[in-house]
Parts: structure tokens; sequence; C-alpha cells
């Protein structure tokens, strides 16, 4: 792989609620970096924070009771979070675009396809004539491989099916050309055999047009598929980041593991699934010591009492596991690692 | 082959569609059209397919907690289709089931030894000491510890949860449990936990399974036999070796080839099946999946393949097997 440049740059990203029962802090000191034109991958179990970390990125937190607390989000040299709201709409609009989970949601039920996609476009080109914007809603359309899109235009959102919902979000997604585009879970409501359509349409996108996608996800599958590199986020913090062939074949952190463990694969029958003990931890209900402990096989006296950072385990992969830590690995007996 | 726990027979459900302002019944919704299949007793019987393709309708009819428009099921030797409503009510002693989520299945306002004591009320089993003992036996078979007989519903986590709707269904002793996608609202980590506990229970208590999800992985884990659904029909049903590693039928060999596979050096074999699942109110003519099936002959819009078997125990719906089957 050749070397490309970081296009969007998150560090030390911290963004909590403050609600009722104290402060919930979902995300806790991320940091990861996308490069130009790839795929990454950030995936967790629910409530690990992966949609707060991209509604940061999109300047959309509610607030209140959300609030970014602390770190960067570089784009082109410039912080995002310290944007005006006015500079973040066009930063929005233009170079960074999201897609949600549930395409209704974000779609209006009282217009038609065409009506929303045309006022979309007319945002960003104010100066068009209706003909081209038309003619631009059309190879929008056609881009995303939406069928028949002159009849489809008239249609409302209750009228198409979820994949089609969902093709209609990407298209208006990419109207502007944006260089980064977030998909959180956009396949979570599909069906398998429409999901592999549009997981190969976001595919395909990212190849013609380079456009850099963040896939935010919970499948496993879906990252393999999909993914050049991956992040795993376990309660708020980043456990390990890695190119996927590693985080698949030779992942590192205990979580990790377990999790690819207890997939059931559909290739084959494994006589008994491992599973992880315990419950996953609201964020902020472990205080001390690293998050994964209370349901680590590998836990030792130092992961009760103080928190591991991400070590460098080769030039492209991370971990937040003492196990790493180059101090342990000295003292530690490796078996450890290996058993 | 011994008598099967449950035998079901052309079982189909329509939904009226009613319109107008008179509320005409204009069309019908064939959520479920013609199904027949049985399960043996102490396996699991999966069953997958897509969303609204009638696996959630199949499951309740069997209950009859949905009467079905047509069909036969034959559950331990009795036509629960014919039973009067109260007798009926009492064979639901020996079928039970666990719903997808667990949170909107269980009371709020009742505590969780209130709520597993319920069936054992409904059917009159044991004295309240006895209840009460009951509750706490179940509450730690299912993992769970009897001081959790006090709280509420929302003081669990949804893994928990899904274990004390696992206790509830077991209290009665069923034979046979229902399991209308038990795992789909989980996590990863405690969806493997929750599929541990079904198994081990199964093999402790003896029970049959038939087992409702959509996650073609799952299926194949705790499934010994497994059958595919399509707009409201059976499309193909093996042992679930065969299903997975030979299937016969086009949609069976799509599905199977759409799965994302947690691998990602896997070189997948391409099946390109287009566009969108047919609304089951209007459901394509002669094989239900001539619209997308890239094996399409003349044949197929125009006659209904018949569900047979083709090979030992491997039965499928397709015109491709006509001549392979035994006359
Ligand atoms: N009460 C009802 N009235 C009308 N149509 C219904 C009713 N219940 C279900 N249907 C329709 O019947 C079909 C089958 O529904 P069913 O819930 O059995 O699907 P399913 O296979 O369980 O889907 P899912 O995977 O989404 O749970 C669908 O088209 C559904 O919209
Ligand atoms: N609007 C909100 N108010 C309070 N807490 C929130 C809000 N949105 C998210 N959270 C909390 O932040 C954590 C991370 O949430 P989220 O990023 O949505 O998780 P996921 O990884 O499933 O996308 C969770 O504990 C969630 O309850
Ligand atoms: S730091 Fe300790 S508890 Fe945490 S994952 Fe590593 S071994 Fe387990
Ligand atoms: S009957 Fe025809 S259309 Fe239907 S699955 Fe078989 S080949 Fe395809
Ligand atoms: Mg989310
Ligand atoms: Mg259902």
């Amino acid at each position: 792989m050749t070397e490309r440049k970081t296009i969007l740059d998150v560090k030390g990203l911290q963004t909590s609620f403050f609600t009722d029962d104290g402060e919930v802090p979902a995300v806790d000191n991320v940091n990861f970096h996308i490069r130009e034109g790839e795929v990454l991958g950030i995936v967790g179990e629910s409530g690990c924070g992966k949609s707060v970390t991209s509604l940061s990125i999109m300047g959309l937190v509610p607030s209140p009771p959300g609030k970014i607390k602390g770190g960067e989000i570089l784009f082109q040299d410039k912080d995002l979070t310290k944007l005006s709201e006015k500079k973040m709409r066009e930063i929005r609009g233009n170079d960074i675009a999201m897609i949600f989970q549930e395409p209704m949601t974000s779609l209006n039920p009282l217009f038609t396809i065409g009506n929303q996609l045309r006022e979309a476009i007319k945002i960003h080109k104010k100066d068009w004539s209706k003909d081209q914007v038309q003619e631009r809603a059309i190879e929008m359309m056609k881009l995303v491989g939406l069928p028949r899109p002159e009849g489809l235009m008239k249609e409302y959102p209750h009228q198409l099916s979820g994949g089609m919902r969902q093709r209609v979000m990407i298209a208006m997604a990419l109207l502007c050309d944006p260089k980064v585009l977030i998909a959180d879970e956009p396949t979570t409501a599909l069906d398998v055999t429409i999901q592999s359509q549009i997981l190969k349409l976001i595919k395909n996108l990212n190849e013609r047009l380079n456009t850099a996608v963040l896939l935010i996800t919970h499948d496993l599958g879906v990252v393999a598929e999909t993914c050049e590199r991956v992040v795993v986020m376990y309660s708020g913090k980043v456990v390990e980041e890695g190119p996927v062939h590693t985080i698949f074949n030779d992942p590192q952190h205990p979580y990790t593991k377990g999790l690819l463990e207890s997939v059931p694969d559909m290739r084959f029958k494994k006589e008994r699934l491992y599973s992880i003990p315990g419950n996953v931890p609201k964020p902020g209900s472990i205080k001390t010591g690293c998050k994964f402990a209370a349901r680590c096989e590998f836990a030792f006296d130092r992961c009760m009492t103080e928190s591991p950072e991400l070590y460098q385990t080769a030039e492209d992969h991370q971990t937040r596991c003492f196990l790493f830590d180059p101090k342990e690995v000295q003292s530690h007996d490796r078996t450890v690692i290996e058993s | 082959m011994t008598e099967p726990l449950l035998k079901v027979e052309g079982l189909k459900k329509y939904f009226p569609i009613k319109s107008g302002i008179l509320g005409k019944v204009s069309n019908c919704v064939k959520a479920v059209d013609d199904v027949s299949f049985t399960v043996q007793e102490g396996e699991t019987l999966g069953i997958v397919g897509e969303s609204g393709c009638g696996k959630s309708t199949t499951g309740r009819m069997l209950m009859r907690l949905l009467e079905p428009t047509e069909g036969v099921v034959t559950f331990d030797g009795q036509e629960l289709t014919s039973l009067s409503n109260n007798d009926m009510r009492k064979a639901r002693r020996d079928i039970q089931m666990v719903f997808q989520d667990p949170y909107a299945s269980l009371n709020p306002r009742h505590t969780i030894e209130k709520i597993l004591m319920e069936p054992l009320n409904v059917h009159n089993i044991g004295d309240p000491k006895e209840r009460k003992k009951k509750v706490h036996e179940f509450l730690e078979i299912v993992g769970l510890s009897s001081y959790h007989a006090k709280r509420y519903p929302h003081q669990f986590s949804g893994g928990q949860r899904q274990r004390i709707g696992i206790a509830r269904a077991l209290m009665t002793n069923p034979k046979l449990i229902i399991a209308d996608e038990p795992v789909s609202a989980l996590d990863v980590s405690i969806q493997a936990q929750v599929l541990n506990l079904m198994q081990d229970l199964q093999k402790e208590l003896k029970l049959t399974y038939i087992f409702i999800a959509h996650d073609l992985g799952v299926v194949r884990h705790i499934s010994d036999r497994v059958g595919v659904m399509y707009l409201g029909q059976m499309a193909e049903l093996a042992n679930t070796e065969d299903l997975y590693e030979k299937p016969l039928h086009p949609y069976t060999q799509a599905l199977l080839a759409a799965v994302p596979v947690p691998d990602p050096d896997f070189v997948r074999e391409e099946v390109i099946i287009t566009g969108d699942v047919p609304s089951p109110a209007n459901p394509p003519s002669g094989c239900r999946f001539h619209t997308r099936c890239p094996f399409k002959m003349d044949i197929c819009s125009e006659v209904v393949p018949v569900f047979a078997e083709v090979e030992e125990g491997h039965s499928v719906a397709c015109h491709l097997y006509e001549e392979s089957r035994p006359q």
C-alpha cells in the first residue's frame, strides 16, 4: 500500500453527556486517523461510543446534555471542534457527509424523493438552472444504482423499500463529492441480500470517487468484508487499531480476541462458542484500572489499579493492554500471552 | 423414523387488507402460504429468511397465538388446530415462546418473581411455596441468582433480560420452545452466552427448539435442520450440514453468498441477485422467487414449483430439481 495522506485526524477526543446521574464519558480520549481514499472501520458493541464519535466529527452532538470536552478533530488543518456552527454547516454539506442506520428518519415523509434531492442540490449550487439541478439529481440516482430515476423522483419515502431509501441517502450524501463519508451502521436495518448490495455500492463509490469512508458497525463480518483498517472500541476507548488482516488473523487485545471467537461463523460449526463472561459496561461505570479487567481472563494485579495506554506493537498496530507494555513484556513470561 | 413431536401441514395465514371508508376487504397479505414441516423430539429446527417472509407468523400460529387461516398442526399426537380455546390454553403448558425483545415482553411494573410466577398460576402448578422455590431454582438455572427475584426488568441488561425470558418459558417444563429471534437484539459477546445457555438447557431438560432467526451464522451453530423461507413459503429444508454445504435452491445460494464472513481473506462465490423482496400482498406468479432468480426459466413464472424431497431429508421448491425427484 502506498503512503496516503491523513485527511481526518481525531486526537484525544473527549465527549461527555451531563445527565441527572452525572457525567457519562461516552468518548474518552479517542485517537484515530483516516487517510485519503481509505475505508476505516470502527467496530464495537452497543454503547461503546461509536455513534457519539461520528456525531462529534460532524458537530452534531446534542447539546445539552452533550459536550465535546477536549481534544481536536483536524480536517485540512482546521480543528473542527473550534469552528462556528455556520462554518461547520459548510463542512457538513461539502467536505464530510454522513449516512445513518435508519434512512426513513432522515428523509422527510411529506416530500417526494425528487423534491428532497433537488433541494439538497440547490443549497450548494445556488446559481444552477432548474434543468441543471434535475439533471444532476438523475445522475446521482443512477450513480447509486436506483432503477427508473424519473419515476422514483415523484414517489414518497414510504413507497420505497429500506434498501432503496438507503441508496437515496447515499446519493444525497455524495451530492457535493465529499472527501469523507461517515456511514453509521448503514446496513444494520437491512436484509443480508440488500446489505451486500449496499456494501458493494459503498466500496465501489470509494474506489471510483476516492471518497474516504468511516464505516461504523457492530458486525465483524461487515468489517472484514469492507474495511482496510479497523479501530476496535470498548467502553468509550480505542482498545486496538490495525490493518484488517492483522486484526482478524492476529488480534492482540483480549477483548478483540474474545469478540472474534464469540461470533458464530456461517462457514463451519463450532462445537461450542467462546463467550466473554459478564456484561458490556456502561461508559463511566468503571473508574479505575483497565475497563476490560472484570471480564478479562488475562487480568493481573496491575490491571485493577492502572489504566493501560495504547502501546505500539507494530508500525500500524496499537493495543491498549498491559500485556503489550514493553516493560511488562520484558518482565512477564510471554507464554501468558500465547496461551 | 419415529413419530415427530410436531407436524405442520399446509399452514396458511392470510391477513385481510381493508380499504376505503367502509373497510371492505380488497386484498390480503399472504404472510404464510402453504407451509409444511415436522420437528423431531430433542432436535432444533432453524427457520431463516429475510424480513417479512413469515417466520414470526409461522411461529405464532404453531401456538395459536394467531389463528391459522388454513392448515393442521399436530403436537405430541394432539391436533392443536381443532382444540377448543380452553383446551388450547392447557396445551400451551407444553409449548412456550421466547421473544426477540425481552424488554417489551416483560411487564415493567412486575418484579421478576411475579413475572416468573405467572405461568405457574395460569397453569395451576404447585402451591405458593413450591412456586416460589421453582422461581429461585430457574433463576439459578439460567445463570442469575435468587436475589434477582425482587428486582424489576429495567434493572437488568439486555442479556440478563433474555435469560429471564428464557426462565419464564421454562417454568411450566415445556417440551417445545419456539424462540423468535432470541439473540438478535444482543451484543455479540452476550449473544454467545445466551446461545450456550440454550444449548446446555436443551441437553439437560431434553427440550425441542424451533429457532427463528435471520442470522445465518447463529442458525448454523444451533440447528440440526434448517428451513429457508421466502415470501411466505418454504423454499428449502435440509440437515444443517447439507443446507450450508450444498444449498439447492437459488435463493438459499444467494442468501448464503450474501452473508459477510468475519475473515478478510475469504473469497466468496458470487451469486448475483438484484432487486428487493416483492410485496406479499401481490406475490409473483409461479415461483415466488422468479423476479430475482438468476436461473429463471419460462416455466418459473407460470407454474408453482412443488416443495418436495429430492434427496433423503432434503426438500426444495424449485423447477430445476423436478427431474431428480423420486417418482
Ligand atoms: N397483523 C398483521 N396484519 C397484516 N399483515 C401482517 C400482520 N402481521 C404480519 N403481517 C405481514 O405478514 C408478513 C410476514 O410477517 P412476519 O412478521 O411473519 O415476518 P418475519 O419473517 O417474522 O419478519 P422479520 O424478520 O422482520 O421478523 C409481512 O409482510 C407482514 O407485514
Ligand atoms: N443524547 C444522549 N444523552 C445521554 N447519553 C447519551 C446520549 N447519546 C449517547 N449517550 C451515551 O453515550 C454512550 C455511547 O453511545 P453511542 O455512541 O450511541 O454508542 P454506539 O457505540 O452504540 O453507537 C452510551 O452510554 C449512551 O448511552
Ligand atoms: S490490561 Fe489487563 S485486564 Fe486489560 S485487557 Fe490487558 S490483560 Fe486484560
Ligand atoms: S423455480 Fe425457477 S425461478 Fe424459482 S428458484 Fe427455481 S429456477 Fe429460480
Ligand atoms: Mg450507534
Ligand atoms: Mg419476525
